[in-house]
Protein backbone atom coordinates (compact mmCIF):
# COMPACT_ATOMS: atom_id res chain seq x y z
CA UNK A 1 0.00 0.00 0.00
CA UNK A 2 3.16 2.62 0.47
CA UNK A 3 4.49 2.11 -2.37
CA UNK A 4 2.09 2.97 -4.92
CA UNK A 5 3.56 5.90 -5.97
CA UNK A 6 6.13 3.85 -7.62
CA UNK A 7 3.68 2.29 -10.14
CA UNK A 8 2.58 3.59 -13.55
CA UNK A 9 -0.76 1.89 -12.44
CA UNK A 10 -1.47 4.10 -9.81
CA UNK A 11 -1.49 7.64 -12.25
CA UNK A 12 -3.33 5.82 -14.88
CA UNK A 13 -6.35 5.10 -12.38
CA UNK A 14 -6.07 8.25 -11.12
CA UNK A 15 -6.38 9.98 -14.34
CA UNK A 16 -9.21 7.61 -15.52
CA UNK A 17 -10.79 8.61 -12.20
CA UNK A 18 -10.61 12.12 -12.69
CA UNK A 19 -11.87 11.82 -16.25
CA UNK A 20 -14.91 10.21 -15.02
CA UNK A 21 -15.63 12.64 -12.58
CA UNK A 22 -15.50 15.66 -15.16
CA UNK A 23 -17.82 12.90 -17.34
CA UNK A 24 -20.19 12.88 -14.23
CA UNK A 25 -20.07 17.02 -13.42
CA UNK A 26 -20.62 17.48 -17.29
CA UNK A 27 -23.57 15.75 -17.11
CA UNK A 28 -25.22 16.66 -14.06
CA UNK A 29 -24.30 20.07 -13.24
CA UNK A 30 -27.16 22.20 -14.63
CA UNK A 31 -25.15 25.52 -14.79
CA UNK A 32 -22.82 27.06 -17.47
CA UNK A 33 -19.94 27.37 -14.73
CA UNK A 34 -20.28 24.12 -13.43
CA UNK A 35 -20.39 22.55 -16.44
CA UNK A 36 -16.91 24.61 -16.69
CA UNK A 37 -15.22 23.21 -13.67
CA UNK A 38 -16.08 19.55 -14.41
CA UNK A 39 -14.10 20.39 -17.83
CA UNK A 40 -11.13 21.57 -16.25
CA UNK A 41 -11.15 18.14 -14.20
CA UNK A 42 -11.70 16.35 -17.50
CA UNK A 43 -8.21 18.02 -18.37
CA UNK A 44 -6.55 17.48 -15.25
CA UNK A 45 -7.06 13.92 -15.65
CA UNK A 46 -5.67 13.76 -19.34
CA UNK A 47 -2.62 16.26 -18.07
CA UNK A 48 -1.88 13.01 -14.94
CA UNK A 49 -2.04 10.41 -17.73
CA UNK A 50 1.04 12.69 -19.75
CA UNK A 51 2.83 13.59 -16.99
CA UNK A 52 2.55 9.60 -15.51
CA UNK A 53 3.84 8.15 -18.94
CA UNK A 54 6.57 11.00 -19.09
CA UNK A 55 7.70 9.97 -16.04
CA UNK A 56 8.01 5.96 -16.72
CA UNK A 57 7.78 5.55 -20.29
CA UNK A 58 9.16 8.62 -22.26
CA UNK A 59 13.03 8.19 -23.30
CA UNK A 60 12.81 11.95 -23.62
CA UNK A 61 10.86 13.01 -20.26
CA UNK A 62 10.55 16.71 -20.84
CA UNK A 63 7.89 16.12 -23.34
CA UNK A 64 5.13 14.98 -21.08
CA UNK A 65 5.98 18.00 -18.66
CA UNK A 66 6.06 20.55 -21.46
CA UNK A 67 2.98 18.90 -23.31
CA UNK A 68 1.03 18.94 -19.47
CA UNK A 69 2.47 23.23 -19.50
CA UNK A 70 0.45 23.64 -22.89
CA UNK A 71 -2.84 21.83 -21.38
CA UNK A 72 -1.72 24.73 -18.88
CA UNK A 73 -1.70 27.33 -20.95
CA UNK A 74 -4.83 26.55 -23.07
CA UNK A 75 -6.97 25.60 -20.43
CA UNK A 76 -6.36 29.13 -18.81
CA UNK A 77 -7.42 30.69 -22.41
CA UNK A 78 -10.52 28.57 -22.87
CA UNK A 79 -11.61 29.47 -19.04
CA UNK A 80 -11.14 33.51 -19.86
CA UNK A 81 -13.11 32.89 -22.65
CA UNK A 82 -15.61 30.56 -21.83
CA UNK A 83 -16.34 32.62 -18.46
CA UNK A 84 -16.79 35.77 -20.31
CA UNK A 85 -19.17 33.91 -22.77
CA UNK A 86 -21.21 32.66 -19.44
CA UNK A 87 -21.09 36.76 -18.28
CA UNK A 88 -22.23 37.75 -21.82
CA UNK A 89 -25.38 35.04 -21.27
CA UNK A 90 -25.92 36.23 -17.86
CA UNK A 91 -26.39 39.71 -19.35
CA UNK A 92 -29.02 38.80 -21.71
CA UNK A 93 -31.03 36.26 -20.13
CA UNK A 94 -30.53 36.89 -16.28
CA UNK A 95 -29.47 33.34 -15.92
CA UNK A 96 -26.17 31.12 -16.63
CA UNK A 97 -28.38 27.74 -16.30
CA UNK A 98 -27.98 25.49 -19.89
CA UNK A 99 -32.06 24.72 -19.48
CA UNK A 100 -32.87 28.74 -19.94
CA UNK A 101 -31.54 29.03 -22.69
CA UNK A 102 -34.13 28.34 -25.32
CA UNK A 103 -33.83 30.77 -28.10
CA UNK A 104 -34.57 28.64 -30.73
CA UNK A 105 -36.86 25.91 -29.42
CA UNK A 106 -39.78 26.25 -31.58
CA UNK B 1 8.03 -6.22 1.19
CA UNK B 2 5.85 -2.92 2.45
CA UNK B 3 8.18 -0.28 4.29
CA UNK B 4 7.65 0.67 7.41
CA UNK B 5 5.89 3.78 8.02
CA UNK B 6 8.25 5.51 10.01
CA UNK B 7 10.79 4.73 7.28
CA UNK B 8 11.52 7.65 4.60
CA UNK B 9 9.94 5.44 1.96
CA UNK B 10 7.24 4.86 4.15
CA UNK B 11 6.35 8.07 5.12
CA UNK B 12 6.64 9.50 1.38
CA UNK B 13 3.76 6.68 0.71
CA UNK B 14 1.30 7.77 3.25
CA UNK B 15 1.10 11.39 2.00
CA UNK B 16 1.03 9.79 -1.59
CA UNK B 17 -2.47 8.00 0.04
CA UNK B 18 -3.05 11.62 1.54
CA UNK B 19 -2.27 13.42 -1.91
CA UNK B 20 -5.08 10.81 -3.88
CA UNK B 21 -7.67 11.56 -0.81
CA UNK B 22 -7.06 15.35 -1.08
CA UNK B 23 -7.76 14.54 -5.14
CA UNK B 24 -11.13 12.47 -4.86
CA UNK B 25 -12.42 14.54 -1.73
CA UNK B 26 -11.77 17.70 -4.55
CA UNK B 27 -13.07 16.04 -7.33
CA UNK B 28 -16.52 15.19 -5.12
CA UNK B 29 -17.07 18.40 -3.69
CA UNK B 30 -16.38 20.02 -7.51
CA UNK B 31 -19.36 17.73 -9.00
CA UNK B 32 -21.53 17.24 -6.35
CA UNK B 33 -21.63 20.34 -4.14
CA UNK B 34 -25.50 22.54 -4.53
CA UNK B 35 -23.44 25.67 -4.51
CA UNK B 36 -21.09 27.11 -6.66
CA UNK B 37 -18.73 28.57 -5.08
CA UNK B 38 -18.21 25.45 -3.27
CA UNK B 39 -17.45 23.75 -5.91
CA UNK B 40 -15.02 25.98 -6.95
CA UNK B 41 -13.17 25.31 -3.66
CA UNK B 42 -13.79 21.74 -4.48
CA UNK B 43 -11.59 22.64 -7.86
CA UNK B 44 -8.56 24.10 -5.59
CA UNK B 45 -8.44 21.20 -3.35
CA UNK B 46 -8.15 18.93 -6.07
CA UNK B 47 -6.01 20.47 -8.09
CA UNK B 48 -3.61 20.74 -4.92
CA UNK B 49 -3.54 17.15 -4.24
CA UNK B 50 -2.77 16.81 -8.75
CA UNK B 51 0.12 19.05 -7.71
CA UNK B 52 1.67 16.88 -5.02
CA UNK B 53 0.82 13.98 -7.41
CA UNK B 54 3.22 15.56 -10.18
CA UNK B 55 6.02 16.45 -7.43
CA UNK B 56 5.77 12.72 -6.74
CA UNK B 57 6.33 12.08 -10.36
CA UNK B 58 9.73 14.40 -10.27
CA UNK B 59 8.51 17.23 -11.67
CA UNK B 60 8.43 19.68 -9.40
CA UNK B 61 8.24 22.79 -11.99
CA UNK B 62 4.95 21.50 -13.40
CA UNK B 63 3.89 20.97 -10.20
CA UNK B 64 4.53 24.68 -9.25
CA UNK B 65 2.67 26.14 -12.43
CA UNK B 66 -0.23 23.67 -11.31
CA UNK B 67 -0.43 25.64 -8.03
CA UNK B 68 -0.12 28.88 -10.23
CA UNK B 69 -2.11 28.89 -12.89
CA UNK B 70 -5.28 26.50 -11.64
CA UNK B 71 -5.55 27.48 -7.74
CA UNK B 72 -4.05 30.57 -8.25
CA UNK B 73 -6.03 32.19 -11.58
CA UNK B 74 -8.42 29.87 -12.58
CA UNK B 75 -10.17 28.68 -9.87
CA UNK B 76 -9.86 32.58 -9.00
CA UNK B 77 -11.09 33.58 -12.20
CA UNK B 78 -14.01 31.15 -12.06
CA UNK B 79 -15.02 32.97 -8.46
CA UNK B 80 -14.86 36.07 -9.63
CA UNK B 81 -17.86 35.11 -12.45
CA UNK B 82 -19.66 33.43 -10.01
CA UNK B 83 -20.06 36.52 -8.09
CA UNK B 84 -20.50 38.71 -11.08
CA UNK B 85 -23.15 36.43 -12.34
CA UNK B 86 -25.02 35.41 -9.09
CA UNK B 87 -26.29 32.19 -10.07
CA UNK B 88 -29.50 30.43 -8.65
CA UNK B 89 -27.83 27.31 -7.91
CA UNK B 90 -30.70 26.42 -5.02
CA UNK B 91 -33.61 26.54 -6.93
CA UNK B 92 -36.10 23.78 -6.69
CA UNK B 93 -38.00 24.17 -9.73
CA UNK B 94 -35.71 22.32 -12.22
CA UNK B 95 -37.03 19.80 -14.20
CA UNK B 96 -34.46 16.85 -14.37
CA UNK B 97 -32.52 17.51 -11.05
CA UNK B 98 -33.59 14.00 -9.38
CA UNK B 99 -32.76 11.83 -12.73
CA UNK B 100 -29.71 13.71 -13.93
CA UNK B 101 -27.91 11.83 -11.56
CA UNK B 102 -28.97 8.45 -12.19
CA UNK B 103 -28.40 9.43 -15.72
CA UNK B 104 -24.39 11.13 -15.35
CA UNK B 105 -22.94 8.69 -12.36
CA UNK B 106 -22.90 5.15 -14.91
CA UNK B 107 -22.13 7.44 -17.64
CA UNK B 108 -19.10 8.88 -15.67
CA UNK B 109 -18.49 5.09 -14.19
CA UNK B 110 -18.35 3.18 -17.45
CA UNK B 111 -15.66 5.70 -19.02
CA UNK B 112 -13.72 5.48 -15.57
CA UNK B 113 -13.88 2.10 -15.77
CA UNK B 114 -13.12 1.59 -19.44
CA UNK B 115 -10.43 4.11 -19.17
CA UNK B 116 -8.93 1.77 -16.44
CA UNK B 117 -9.57 -1.49 -17.74
CA UNK B 118 -7.52 0.47 -20.73
CA UNK B 119 -4.57 1.10 -19.17
CA UNK B 120 -4.23 -2.23 -16.72
CA UNK B 121 -4.22 -4.55 -19.92
CA UNK B 122 -1.78 -2.06 -21.74
CA UNK B 123 2.05 -3.50 -22.15
CA UNK B 124 3.84 -0.39 -21.60
CA UNK B 125 7.44 -0.92 -22.30
CA UNK B 126 9.89 0.94 -20.39
CA UNK B 127 12.32 2.91 -22.76
CA UNK B 128 16.24 0.78 -22.85
CA UNK B 129 17.72 4.85 -21.52
CA UNK B 130 16.65 8.40 -20.91
CA UNK B 131 18.46 11.21 -23.19
CA UNK B 132 18.05 13.68 -20.32
CA UNK B 133 16.76 14.12 -16.52
CA UNK B 134 13.96 15.98 -16.92
CA UNK B 135 15.02 18.20 -14.73
CA UNK B 136 14.25 22.47 -14.80
CA UNK B 137 17.65 22.67 -16.93
CA UNK B 138 16.89 20.50 -19.62
CA UNK B 139 13.10 21.70 -19.60
CA UNK B 140 14.47 24.90 -20.57
CA UNK B 141 16.35 23.93 -22.69
CA UNK B 142 14.28 22.13 -25.17
CA UNK B 143 11.13 24.54 -24.23
CA UNK B 144 13.64 26.93 -26.22
CA UNK B 145 15.21 24.78 -28.71
CA UNK B 146 12.90 22.05 -29.84
CA UNK B 147 9.49 23.30 -29.29
CA UNK B 148 10.19 27.28 -29.26
CA UNK B 149 7.86 27.59 -31.87
CA UNK B 150 5.04 25.90 -29.67
CA UNK B 151 6.06 28.47 -26.94
CA UNK B 152 5.48 31.51 -29.74
CA UNK B 153 2.05 29.93 -30.87
CA UNK B 154 0.80 29.32 -27.22
CA UNK B 155 1.72 33.28 -26.48
CA UNK B 156 -0.24 34.37 -29.28
CA UNK B 157 -3.56 32.46 -28.81
CA UNK B 158 -3.01 33.64 -25.05
CA UNK B 159 -3.39 36.96 -26.45
CA UNK B 160 -6.36 36.66 -28.94
CA UNK B 161 -7.79 34.79 -25.71
CA UNK B 162 -7.49 37.67 -23.85
CA UNK B 163 -8.68 40.56 -26.43
CA UNK B 164 -11.40 38.11 -27.47
CA UNK B 165 -12.78 37.69 -23.93
CA UNK B 166 -12.55 41.50 -23.43
CA UNK B 167 -14.53 42.15 -25.95
CA UNK B 168 -16.87 39.23 -25.62
CA UNK B 169 -17.14 40.91 -22.37
CA UNK B 170 -17.82 44.46 -23.93
CA UNK B 171 -20.93 43.53 -25.85
CA UNK B 172 -24.06 44.20 -24.42
CA UNK B 173 -23.08 46.95 -21.65
CA UNK B 174 -24.96 50.05 -21.72
CA UNK B 175 -23.10 53.13 -22.30
CA UNK B 176 -22.96 55.45 -19.01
Amino acid sequence: MLTLSAHLNTYLIIGALLFGFGVFGLVHRPSLIGMLISVELVLSGASVNFMAFNHFLAPDPTVGQIFTLFIMGIAAAEAAIALSIVIAVYRNYQSIDADDLTDLKG
Amino acid sequence: MSPSLFSPEGLAGAIFLVLIGTTFIGALIATLSQRLIRSVIGLAVCFLGVAGIYYFLNSPFVALMELLIYVGAVCITIAFAIMLSDPEDTKVSRKYKSISVWVAAPLGLLIAFALGRTALQGHWLAPAEKINAGSINDLGMSLLNQYSMVFELISVVLLVAIIGSLALARVGRRKQ
